[in-house]
């Protein structure tokens, strides 16, 4: 990179996030809660269901029966609770991914982490089928998504130390890990419908227990990776000249890989694979207001969230009392992004 | 005298062609058709299940193998079970099934032909297979899933005749139909509808009334939570279980998921259920809840006792 220094300290200077940027997104996130905690399979009555909220909040007398209050507080609001950290998580790892790589196509799935998972929850499925949904599982997942990182990076390091060798190792141990799942499956068939599921994504929770899970490891990948949010952008303009500014390129590639895998590992293990949010997310926002990570990073938390919670409420109430996987949801949305984000990069 | 010898003689001859006829009128008679217990002279044959190509066999099979776990219970209940040769994994039912690591999902035509059968018995979804064994002239049954009873009970004289147990096989539709309507008829029935749920996995699919399960929970009238999901294995949302509040809650997720009673009352909010509080969640068998064969009487039976118990108490 022989660019002057001069534009790229300017550029940074330019991209700091404006609170009111800030305040959208909240806004956004908190109307998307909303909507979802007012609606659902069980017609409450949104009227009926803010004011049991308010007689929360005041103390007064509640509109909802005993099981109405039971289908609110117990399976919907952890569930919408669940969406906001599964979404945020994904959507902020996409854009870690795609700042580390320098490339917008790069999402949480690129390095082999959901292969990874993938393989791992298979495994626990097909040898203990009653482990679905179990923490067992949940680790087991958990552990294979960090896995299928670490066995990308070892591949990616031995090759080369470039960004694109560490994709294409990525691609490569992705496929591997799923034939291996493939197989795994084939050996037992009769928990392909399991296994299914799972793959597409589902946010069916059992109380506040997936909640607990993940907060943790959001909480603290959400704050290394804002914090890296300016090294990020430095990054952007090449090795050279962040090394030139006193970063240290590796070690901050290397940190925010694992925050960001961290994430994308927690909510991996509680939701299945849940695909698109890391890629659609960041680049609406980048579209939106501009490409410094120190924007897209908050924001993505906050629009991933925003995004998979009204991608779920869709899920639980267009086909009700049925439900659709909200891996079906997310796709159909994020597939034709994909297409024109494709279109756009060629034209 | 002459004239007495030759009236005589045509009298005789006159009897000798009237009981020529007569003969000749009762022959037919003589050839009644072969008994039941003869399996081998009722072949050849030709069975049709709906759907599904006829299938021609020219005599009686001695090998059979069956890749549907429906068809393995009543080839051994009609008293086939000495022409099986093999059977896929999941045929766990009766339990000397000579059960292979063969499967209805993944099996080509040289694994089962290996097995050298003169007949296969396979699911419906299974085409290709059947396609690959006609190149070495095996005949291979397609078995559809049944949608009702009637369509189970077709399937069961099918398998007889295919297998030379045309009689038992009648016998044990007959059986199954008398068990079971006593079992609906001995079953009170409430003024108002019991509604229900029927669990098929621990993600809330369930079976709706156009399954066949959900055809066994019709015939003592009860309502399933489901129907308005539309087809026949929707995947609920958890929310309206429990706002339905069935009165019933069957189970059939015990053997492959470990569910239980106490998992299910365990579950976020089912504690506010009817069903959970009156001891109304009735753990079924998976198989015989998924299989339309001969122990489709055991899931009615079990059906019959947990509607009685919900009125009792």
């Amino acid at each position: 990179m022989t660019e002057p220094l001069g534009p790229a300290r300017a550029a940074l200077k330019q991209t700091k996030l404006r609170p009111r940027h800030l305040l959208v997104g909240v806004a956004v996130l908190l109307v998307s809660t909303l909507l979802s905690v007012l609606l659902g399979a069980a017609e409450l009555g949104w009227q009926r269901v803010l004011g049991e909220i308010v007689a929360q909040l005041t103390g007064g007398v509640s509109p909802l029966s005993e099981r109405e209050a039971a289908i609110l507080w117990q399976l919907r609001v952890p569930r919408v609770v669940l969406g906001v950290l599964v979404g945020a998580a994904l959507a902020v790892s996409g854009a870690a991914f795609q700042g580390v790589f320098r490339n917008p196509l790069a999402d949480p799935y690129l390095l082999g982490s959901a292969a990874g998972a993938g393989l791992a929850a298979t495994l626990v499925l097909t040898t203990a089928p009653q482990a679905g949904g179990s923490i067992p599982m949940q680790l087991a997942a958990f552990v294979g998504a960090l896995g299928g990182v670490g066995l990308t990076w070892v591949v990616g390091r031995s090759a080369g130390r470039d960004t694109a060798t560490l994709v294409l190792a990525g691609v490569a141990v992705g496929s591997f890990l799923t034939a291996g799942q493939t197989f795994v499956q084939q050996l037992r068939v009769e928990t392909l419908e399991q296994v299914y599921m799972w793959i597409l994504g589902r946010l069916i929770t059992t109380g506040w227990r997936e909640v607990l899970i993940v907060l943790p490891y959001l909480t603290i990948s959400a704050f290394v990776l804002w914090t890296c949010a300016r090294l990020l952008d430095l990054l952007g303009t090449g090795d050279e000249e962040a090394a030139a500014l006193g970063v240290h390129p590796g070690r901050v590639r290397a940190l925010v890989l694992i925050a960001a895998s961290l994430a994308t590992a927690a909510a991996v293990s509680v939701a299945g694979l849940i695909g698109f949010v890391g890629l659609v997310v960041p680049h609406l926002v980048r579209l939106a207001l501009g490409g410094s990570f120190r924007i897209i990073v908050p924001l993505s938390l906050l629009f991933g969230g925003a995004f998979l919670v009204t991608a779920d409420m869709l899920a639980r109430t267009l086909l009700a009392p049925a439900e659709i996987p909200i891996g079906v949801i997310t796709s159909f949305t994020g597939a034709p992004f994909f297409a024109i984000l494709l279109h756009r990069r060629r034209a | 005298m002459t004239g007495f010898r030759r009236l005589a003689a045509l009298l005789l001859a006159t009897l000798a062609l009237l009981a020529g006829v007569t003969a000749c009128a009762t022959r037919p008679q003589s050839e009644t058709p072969a008994p039941a217990d003869d399996p081998a002279s009722a072949f050849p044959v030709k069975v049709e299940l709906p759907g599904q190509p006829p299938v021609t066999l020219a005599q009686q099979p001695k090998r059979i193998v069956s890749l549907s776990p429906t068809a393995t219970e009543t080839l051994y209940a009609i008293g086939a079970g000495d022409q099986v040769v093999a059977v896929d994994q999941y045929s766990n039912f009766p339990a000397q099934a000579p059960r292979t690591d063969l499967t209805g999902f993944t099996a080509d035509a040289a694994g089962v032909g290996a097995r050298t059968p003169d007949l296969v018995i396979a699911p419906d979804n299974a085409g290709q297979l059947a396609e690959g064994l006609k190149v070495v002239n095996v005949p291979t049954l397609l078995t559809p899933a049944a949608a009702t009873l009637d369509d189970a009970y077709r399937q069961i004289e099918v398998l007889g005749q295919a297998t030379g147990h045309t009689k038992q096989a009648a016998q044990l539709v007959e059986r199954m139909r008398s068990e079971i309507a006593e079992i609906v008829r001995n079953t009170p029935r409430p003024p108002v509808p019991l509604s229900y749920y029927h669990e098929v996995s621990p993600d809330f699919y369930t079976a709706s009334s156009q399954s066949f399960v959900g055809s066994i929970y019709g015939l003592f009238g009860l309502a399933n939570i489901a129907d308005s999901a539309g087809g026949k294995f929707p995947q609920l949302s958890e929310e309206h279980i429990v706002h339905a509040n069935p009165n019933l809650i069957f189970i059939a997720d015990t053997k492959c998921c470990h569910v239980n009673a106490a998992a299910v009352a365990a579950r976020p909010g089912w504690n506010t259920l009817d069903a959970v509080h009156r001891g109304q969640v009735i753990e079924l068998d998976d198989d015989i809840a998924g299989r339309w064969g001969p122990r489709v009487v055991d899931l009615v039976r079990a059906i019959g006792e947990g509607v009685a118990k919900a009125q009792h108490g």
